[in-house]
């Protein structure tokens, strides 16, 4: 078992981190795109999402039942499947894999709910080190703003409800977000973080990414298939 | 002072000062008899006028079924494995255990975090990465565990339900048959146990002997402990 910092595959992977609001998803998205449009073969993983285990994830929240420990260990099982699946299998080809939060969410989230820092960071010892993480820096004032401008009702473990911080979720929201940010805040350099200031306009956080990831990219394999000259030569009946 | 502590770290949250009971932990093996004795242990302690909670692996209400159906599907790579089993531990720490000690059961558990170790040592998970996870566990009051070699085990489970896929570690493709696999599978997984009696101070019990033996020699154990740590209480 190869532990953070230790694996070497051939493939990058790049990572955004960020309080809701803080648009690292736009902008991972438009990555995406680009990564692909140059011709690299380009893989996405999103935090919470494991077939496997979403749903164990999804009940417990909805029926209110996990605690800071457990809340903890299924998003870490959740990750070891996405890791021992979707990331490291792509980076041990050679190709890009982009992660929408990564385990820097969880160590701002579960010690915002109490659980031991340290314990953390050996918890998730087996995470494949990215090769730039982005932390989209944004004041919790600018984020909530953002969030009442497109969204519905906050989510009760999201505002930290389950913490008792307040009956209000506003509030409660504001307490455990603002608790979130210090903790990312701390981590930018214990983890070398990339921090992108995240209310520049969409199109200059984009050129900063790009500009950081190209920098990385030398050696990585592109896809051999160049669709239009694949087509074209397909239509003219030539030989595999 | 607390009469409990954790491994390390611990749960956040938790005062322990305020649990009373006693957490009584039968190691062992598939097949050496554990949930016998589990049950027997709690009729006996029940009729002495003691409290009793069982807990058993894959049973929490927060991942128990789903866990149990991953498994069916054998695509768990194991480290999600090792996690997914922590998740269901922790969540009947929480829910089933420490309340049931806070309110003075006696809590018998049909195999701890030491299988749960040994099984994930055994798939190639990194040791000290499992012992440290297992850091928010409780320390058991007594470690019982029940032993028998492996050539008794072979006997016991041809006798009983036969070779089970995942009790076989087919998982890890160690032989070619299931019999092979069994045998490698379960040789391992001994030699895990056996290096963690002195690390962690498992009463070892020889599991080969009748059923009336083995119980005679784990209630005498039982009571001297019970006895040892509440006086005041005696059954």
């Amino acid at each position: 078992m190869k532990i953070y910092g230790k694996h070497r595959f051939p493939g990058r992977l790049f990572i955004v981190e960020g309080i809701d609001g803080s648009g690292k998803s736009t902008q991972l998205s438009l990555l995406h795109k680009w990564l692909e449009s140059q011709g690299y073969v380009v893989f996405f993983s999103e935090w919470n999402s494991s077939p496997l285990v979403k749903t164990v994830t999804r009940r417990g929240k909805k029926k209110k039942m996990l605690t800071p420990m457990t809340f903890s260990l299924i998003h870490a099982t959740d990750f070891a499947d996405r890791t021992e699946h979707q990331i490291i299998p792509p980076l041990k080809a050679g190709a890009v894999v982009l992660a929408d939060r990564y385990i820097y969410t969880a160590f701002a989230r579960d010690v915002a709910r109490g659980v031991n820092p340290e314990w953390l960071r050996k918890l998730y010892a087996f995470a494949v080190k990215p090769t730039v993480g982005f932390y989209f820096r944004i004041s919790l004032d600018e984020a909530i703003r953002r969030l009442r401008a497109g969204r519905k009702a906050l989510k009760f473990y999201e505002a930290g409800m389950d913490l008792g911080l307040s009956d209000d979720a506003e509030e409660s929201f504001h307490i455990f977000q603002g608790r979130i940010i210090e903790q990312y805040e701390k981590m930018v350099e214990e983890f070398g973080l990339q921090v992108i200031d995240a209310t520049l306009s969409i199109e200059d956080q984009q050129a900063q990414m790009r500009q950081f990831v190209t920098q990385t990219m030398t050696g990585t394999k592109k896809t051999r298939i160049r669709r239009w000259l694949d087509l074209a030569s397909l239509g003219k009946g030539s030989q595999v | 002072m607390a009469r409990f502590s954790f491994f390390g770290e611990g749960l956040p949250g938790i005062d322990l000062g305020e649990l009373k009971g006693k957490l009584i932990v039968l190691e062992g093996m598939d097949g050496v008899g554990r949930s016998t004795h589990i049950e027997l242990l709690k009729q006996w302690l029940e009729t002495n006028g003691r409290a009793v909670l069982v807990s058993s692996m894959t049973r929490s209400t927060l991942a128990g079924k789903r866990l149990r159906q991953a498994k069916e599907g054998h695509t768990l790579g194991s480290i999600t494995m090792s996690l997914f089993y922590a998740t269901d531990f922790a969540d009947r720490l929480e829910n089933e255990m420490i309340p049931a000690l806070k309110a003075g059961f006696v809590v018998l558990v049909d195999r701890y975090v030491y299988t749960l170790m040994a099984r994930a040592i055994v798939r190639g998970v990194d040791s000290e990465w499992i012992q440290d996870v297992y850091r928010l566990a409780l320390k058991p009051d007594g470690i019982f565990y029940l032993r028998v070699g492996i050539d008794e085990l072979i006997t016991r489970v041809l006798q009983g339900r036969g070779f089970d896929y995942w009790e076989s570690g087919m998982d890890l493709h160690l032989g070619e048959d299931m019999y092979d696999s069994f045998v490698e599978y379960q040789s391992r997984l001994l030699a895990q146990f056996d290096r963690m009696v002195e690390s962690y101070g498992f009463e070892v019990i020889d599991a080969s002997r009748s059923i009336e033996d083995v119980f005679g020699d784990l209630k005498e154990r039982v009571l001297r402990m019970l006895d040892q740590r509440a006086p005041q209480t005696a059954g």
